[in-house]
């Protein structure tokens, strides 16, 4: 077959259809994979909030409200109840003094603000380094574990800083970065006015049924 | 015979990595475990079949001049496609590779092998040699993956082979993957010499 001479109107034609069909393809391919995307996403969090709080019974995504911290990150609490009662809040949290950027984690806090356990959702530290908190501060050496540690009555810096957590070794930064995380999201719960999931739900839920 | 030729001279003997040095943003980016090197060598490979079984088959069509533009938006198509099924289906691989899953549209190797050999070949040829390219490009992210995780922190493909505290930290930060990759191509040259 003989190659397609290049005038303007081939050139314009052929990228004119290449594109097309690529677009088409594209929007096809979009619509099949949205929902296990969202499906997937959904998952991840879900995986995340019973790590960090378990033993609930109700739906803690369909409960989610949003916070804004001091410094004007969007938080997403989740409340985790257990037969209606309050057992916990997963807060995604997150911070800009990573090592390369923003840190975010899944940390999950007693209703007086003890820490139950964490999870690190997205970061872009070095690996190796900075990206071994997600285990770092759940294992129980020195003074490593953050768990079952209070934000207000535990000094929760590293020991570099005065605090009393031991940062991973060679990556300061990142360590500093994700007790910072955890400080937005326990300052956050604390000085939130509608910290009260329970008490402010079940006041809406009766506004509701009222009118 | 000679199809397997195209295989074994994309697989081997012109390796991408190892021969050819191109794609080394990936090759040196995401090669800190061996399961991350396998993934992204996978993927890259099913971007390079369909890049060149499409690129064979529509090359009668397109013009010369608008030949660069025309293959990098079906090979841009084509790493979409992979992109979103990854995010779909095995959402964990993705976080791991994340940002370098799109940049397999800018990865030299497969526009490289469009222009140089799907453009100028029938279909049968450069699918092969897309398979060929593809899967010597996974081997030699897997292998360099493998050293830099064993010598980093002591695992194969996760699996702990001695403790990570005897680990050399270099290995999985980014000078360690130039000294691998320099030392991995003067054993390759080595073998290659004497075969």
């Amino acid at each position: 077959m003989a190659k397609t001479e290049s005038t303007l109107k081939n050139m314009v034609l052929t990228l004119l259809v290449i594109t097309a069909i690529a677009g088409t393809s594209l929007g096809f391919m979009h619509k099949l994979t949205k929902e296990p995307i969202a499906a997937a996403k959904l998952a991840k969090q879900q995986t995340a909030i019973s790590e960090v709080v378990p033993g609930y019974t109700n739906n803690p995504g369909e409960e989610m409200y949003e916070a804004t911290s001091k410094e004007g990150f969007q938080l997403k609490i989740f409340p985790a109840k257990k037969d209606g009662e309050l057992i916990g809040v997963a807060i995604e949290t997150m911070t800009n003094k990573g090592f390369s950027g923003e840190v975010k984690i899944m940390v999950g806090l007693k209703p007086d603000g003890t820490i139950i356990n964490y999870k690190v959702l997205e970061h872009k530290e070095t690996p190796g380094l900075g990206t071994k908190m997600d285990l770092w501060f759940k294992t129980d050496k020195k003074n490593q574990s953050i768990l079952a540690k209070h934000p207000k009555n535990n000094n929760l810096t590293v020991s570099k800083d005065g605090g009393e957590v031991d940062a991973i070794t060679a990556a300061t930064i990142s360590s500093r970065a994700f007790l910072d995380a955890v400080r937005v999201a326990y300052e956050t719960y604390q000085d939130n006015p509608a910290n009260q999931p329970v008490a402010s739900e079940a006041a809406t839920t009766e506004e509701g049924g009222a009118q | 015979m000679n199809q397997w030729n195209n295989f074994s001279k994309g697989f081997f003997k012109e390796n991408a990595v190892f021969t050819l040095l191109l794609g080394m943003c990936p090759t040196l980016g995401v090669t800190s475990s061996a399961i991350n090197g396998l993934g992204m060598g996978l993927a890259t490979t099913f971007v390079l079949v369909m890049s060149n079984l499409v690129v064979a088959l529509i090359k009668d069509f397109i013009p010369d001049k608008v030949r660069i533009p025309s293959f990098i938006v079906v090979i841009a198509t084509f790493v979409t496609i992979v992109e979103m099924t990854m995010q779909a289906y095995v959402p964990a691989l993705f976080d791991a590779l994340g940002l370098f899953i799109p940049l397999i549209v800018v990865n030299c190797l497969v526009l490289g092998r469009a222009e140089a050999f799907a453009s100028k070949n029938a279909l049968g040829s450069s699918i092969v040699d897309g398979i060929g390219m593809g899967l010597g490009f996974a081997m030699a992210l897997t292998m360099l993956g493998a050293i830099r995780e064993l010598l980093g922190s002591g695992k194969m493909f996760g699996a702990v082979i001695f403790p990570e505290d005897y680990g050399m930290l270099v290995f999985v930060l980014a000078p360690g993957a130039f000294i691998a990759l320099g030392y991995l191509i003067a054993f390759i040259n080595r073998v290659k010499k004497e075969a």
